[in-house]
Parts: C-alpha cells; structure tokens; sequence
C-alpha cells in the first residue's frame, strides 16, 4: 500500500479503525483533538459510533461499556484529561478488560500548557488510578509507529485482557509523515466471558471489580500479576541504534528517542561512540537489555520530557552498576540535540 | 542530501500550507520527510511557523532550530530565525513586508516583493506560493516536475478549483528576477 502524509493524531484514528475499532468515545483538548476530529468524521460513514462525551470521566466509563460487549472500543485525551480518566481506567484494569486509551502528552502538573512533554510517564507505568495494576504502554516516536501501535496496543490488549495506553506527546500527535497504512481487518471477537445476553443458553457472564471477601479479592489480584509477569517476559519491545560498541547508552523514548539521534550521529563524528536503547513498551519496560548494556558502557543518560521519571527504571534495570544522567527540558520544552550531545560529552569526560 | 527548513510568518499567510506543499512534493519524490507545525493558541495575525525535513536518509528530530533554508514573511520572523540558520543557508525575504535587509553575511538572502506580486497577479493571498517557486528555483529542494500532483494533494477538495492559481504563483516565483 502506497504511503500517504498524515499526522500522528489522524494515523492513531485511521489504524484503530482499521484494527475494526468501531466505538470511539472522547472529549476535544489540545494537542489530540484530531483524533476525535477524525472520527468524528469517520465513523458515521462506517457504521460505527462517534461520541463526544460530555466529560472525560463519561467517555472512559462508555468505553468500560463497549468493551464488557467484547468489542473494540477506545478513548483519546491529552494529560489533565487522562488524569480524569483514572477511575474509569483503574475499573478496566479490576474488570480485566481489553480498551485502548491514548494519551497525547501536555505539559503539567494542573492544566499546564499545551505544548509536548513526557511527564505522564510515572502515571502511565506505575498504574496511575488505585489499587495494584499495570496497563500495557506504548510509545510510538514516528507516525508510522502512531498507527502500528496502535493495532499492536488493541492486539495484546486482547490477548491478556487487560488496558492498553499509547503514550505520545505533542510532537508526535501534530507532526505529519509518511505512513503506510495497516490493512483494513475484519475484527471477529471470540471472548467467551462477555455480557452480550445468554439467550437462556448459557450461563451469565458478570464483569465486575467489586469483591467484598478478601480472600477472594487477593486470588483476583494474584491472578492478575501471573497474567503481567507473563506479558513481561513475552512482549518487551525496544530498538537498538548503535550500542554495538557503544561506551555510553542514552535511553530515551518518543520524541526524545529522535532528538538523541541527532545527538547520536554528532558525537559519533566526535570519535565519541554513543548509543541509543529506545524502549518501546515502557511497560513492560525494556529491563533486561538495558542490565546488559551496564556491563560494556560507561554510563547511561536518561533524555525525557520531565524533571526525571523513567531514569528511576533505568536504574533499577541496571542495578545501579554505573552512573545515569538526566538531561531533560520539561513544561513544553524539548531538549535541543546539542543539549544532549553535551550530555554525552560530559559523560564521556571531555570538554565541550 | 538533509534539508532542513524554516518557514515563518504571520497566521493567515499560509505558513503551514506552503510547508504541505513541499512535504508532499518530498513524498512524490519518494525522500523521507517530517512537516512539523508550531502549534498553540496561534490565529490570524499571530505568529505561525512550520519545521520541513527533506531528506534522504531517515529523518532524525522534526525540529527544525538550524535551517539550511529559511523563509522570513514578516519581520518578527526574520529578527527571531536570521541567527539560527546554518552558515551557507539561503534565507528567502517577503521584501514587501521586511524593510530591513540580512544583517549576517555568511548566509545568501533572497529579496522578493511576494506579496506585492502576489496582489499585482490578482492573487493576493498566495505570496506563499510565489516565495515557494523561488526557493524551489534557488535550491531545487523538490523539482517543478509534477508539482500539480503534490498541489491537488495538499489542496482540500473543496478548493480545487485554486489548484491552478497556486501554480501560476509558484511559477510566477520561480520566474522571478531579483
């Protein structure tokens, strides 16, 4: 298929449904309205349902709805909208059901402003509403991988029953490249455990986050963690650039994972051999690689859009074996790449 | 070939529409490229800017800081880019609306009278494809060959019908003499 100009908002909309997403449910905030606006537009031609909600919290617990029925449902919003969508979100992941939500990342705390950050990341990985959980999170840092993820994002989230989130900012939502589609699917639900009414043949299914027996409520909790400890070990997802020989491993996702390429190839042309783990689930995060990295490089630097969240994961990773630096920009600002070269050069012990 | 430009002007110019024109002409030409818009609480009359990659080889950051090429359509933007663009970069000036010249010496400024050309063709709001077509003839970042094609995809349909008035700016543009 031929590629075509989109931007990441509209690839996000146009691959979900294409994944045979046909329930959209969201509330406009800048910068992922043209997620909405594009479904807005859509959806009505294919049959599908558009709603704009009168609130976050409305449209997350409609998508709770849909997805009890057993079909593809999803919800977009930028940062303050996804903080009010944790409820809704904390009540998917106790029903253990499988929905995608998206967040196109603004700066914060409170409104904030509008333009791109990373410092949702804490909220996204470490569960984000109450009680023991994880969504699976991932975080595209092209257009082209808007859309795959967001096929990827409804497929395991189907495959463990669980929520998904795609983690983008501003950057990715508004930026166009090209991008070659996914192929329309047929999307034919086999889940077994789903309210669609018994027709007096079966059964009823309840689907529920209520346990009042203790006893039970830990077996649903331990049951759940099986289920993650399983998707740790069998859908981590990173790319490598240039740590063959790398002595120093920046870690960095989303539009600073492309910013430090930049960074890259400059200190590269330096004689300074830098590397880049760009982790593409950040949960499960890409723990294992980044262990072995720690034994041939000198240290790791962390490029984030936030005053230092996903560094703490990287020293857990790498078991505080050797330093890890931060070098971020935060409340809309992003690193520039001589910021982050000059990182790597601090790292490396030269003078700039 | 990495190409990085800068286009910055008012809001209402076509800033980010002249960026479109070349991505998509990037596209057909089969380069890899990222158009990357300022985004915010922008409107008519504010300030509007948009970061174009065109290029070969993978495209890094979309974020244009350093242009190769720089488009200036109103003084603000020429005072706030004329010091981020690369030493050789070719800086093409509205020179209707920018009274002032280019202070730096190691960069080539273009002067052209767009909007006075745009408005003497009797196509006043298209000074952003005349200033295209001369960046397209100064640097041959993206060729003339086909343009109708990358145009009839940038214009939506219901504006069709300017497909051609955008062309005969472009090409007016290009035809330029300083």
């Amino acid at each position: 298929m031929a590629k075509v100009l989109m931007k990441g908002n509209e690839a996000i909309a146009e691959a979900a449904i294409r994944a045979g997403c046909r329930h959209y449910f969201g509330y406009p905030i800048t910068p992922q309205t043209e997620v909405a606006a594009y479904m807005s537009k859509r959806m009505p031609k294919i049959g599908g349902t558009f709603l704009q909600a009168e609130s976050e919290i409305s449209a997350v617990n409609m998508v709770y709805g849909v997805a009890s029925a057993g079909l593809r449902a999803m919800t977009s919003s930028s940062s303050p909208g996804v903080s009010l969508k944790q409820e809704g979100i904390s009540y998917l992941a106790g029903c253990d059901l499988p929905a995608l939500i998206v967040n196109v990342q603004r700066g914060g705390p409170g409104l904030g402003g509008i333009q791109p950050s990373q410092s949702d990341y804490f909220q996204a990985t470490k569960g984000g509403g109450h009680g023991d959980y994880h969504l699976i999170v991932l975080a595209p840092a092209s257009v082209q991988e808007m859309a795959d993820l967001t096929v990827k994002a409804f497929d395991l989230a189907d495959k463990y029953r669980m929520p998904a989130m795609l983690l983008a900012d501003g950057t990715m939502g508004q930026m166009m490249e090209p991008v070659e589609l996914p192929e329309p699917a047929e999307y034919k639900p086999d889940k077994p455990w789903t309210v669609t009414g018994t027709e007096n043949r079966r059964e009823h299914n309840i689907v529920n986050s209520l346990y009042l027996v203790p006893e039970q409520l830990e077996q649903k909790n331990l049951e759940r963690y099986e289920k993650y400890a399983s998707v740790e070990k069998n859908e981590v997802m990173y790319e490598e650039y240039m740590t063959d020989d790398a002595d120093i491993c920046v870690v960095a996702f989303g539009i600073a994972a492309r910013v430090s390429k930049n960074a890259i190839t400059e200190a590269r042309k330096r004689g300074i051999k830098a590397g880049l783990i760009r982790p593409i689930t950040l949960w499960p995060f890409p723990s294992g690689v980044i262990r072995k990295t720690a034994d041939k490089v000198k240290g790791f630097i962390s490029v984030e859009l936030s005053m230092g969240q996903m560094i703490e994961d990287i020293r857990l990773a790498e078991e505080c074996k050797k330093p890890v630096t931060l070098c971020s920009r935060v409340g809309g600002m992003i690193p520039s790449p001589e910021e982050v070269l000059n990182a790597i050069i601090k790292m490396e012990g030269g003078e700039n | 070939m990495y190409t990085q430009i800068l286009i910055a002007g008012f809001g209402g110019q076509g800033i980010l529409f002249a960026g479109k024109v070349l991505a998509y002409k990037g596209l057909e030409e089969d380069r890899q490229i990222s158009w990357l818009p300022s985004y915010g609480p922008e409107m008519r009359g504010g300030t509007a800017n948009c970061s174009v990659i065109i290029s070969d080889t993978p495209v890094g950051s979309p974020i244009v800081s350093n242009p190769d090429i720089l488009i200036a359509m109103n003084l603000p933007s020429l005072d706030k880019y004329e010091d981020a663009a690369v030493p050789g970069a070719q800086l093409f000036i509205d020179s209707f609306l920018i009274e002032r010249k280019v202070a730096r010496t190691d960069v080539k400024a273009h002067y052209i009278p767009a909007t006075k050309i745009a408005r003497d063709l009797g196509l006043p709001t298209l000074a952003n494809m005349i200033i295209l077509g001369k960046v397209i003839k100064e640097t041959g970042v993206v060729s003339m060959d086909g343009l109708k094609e990358a145009l009839s995809k940038t214009v939506s349909a219901k504006h069709a019908d300017l497909i051609d008035a955008n062309l005969k700016a472009i090409e007016a543009g290009y035809n330029y003499a300083e």
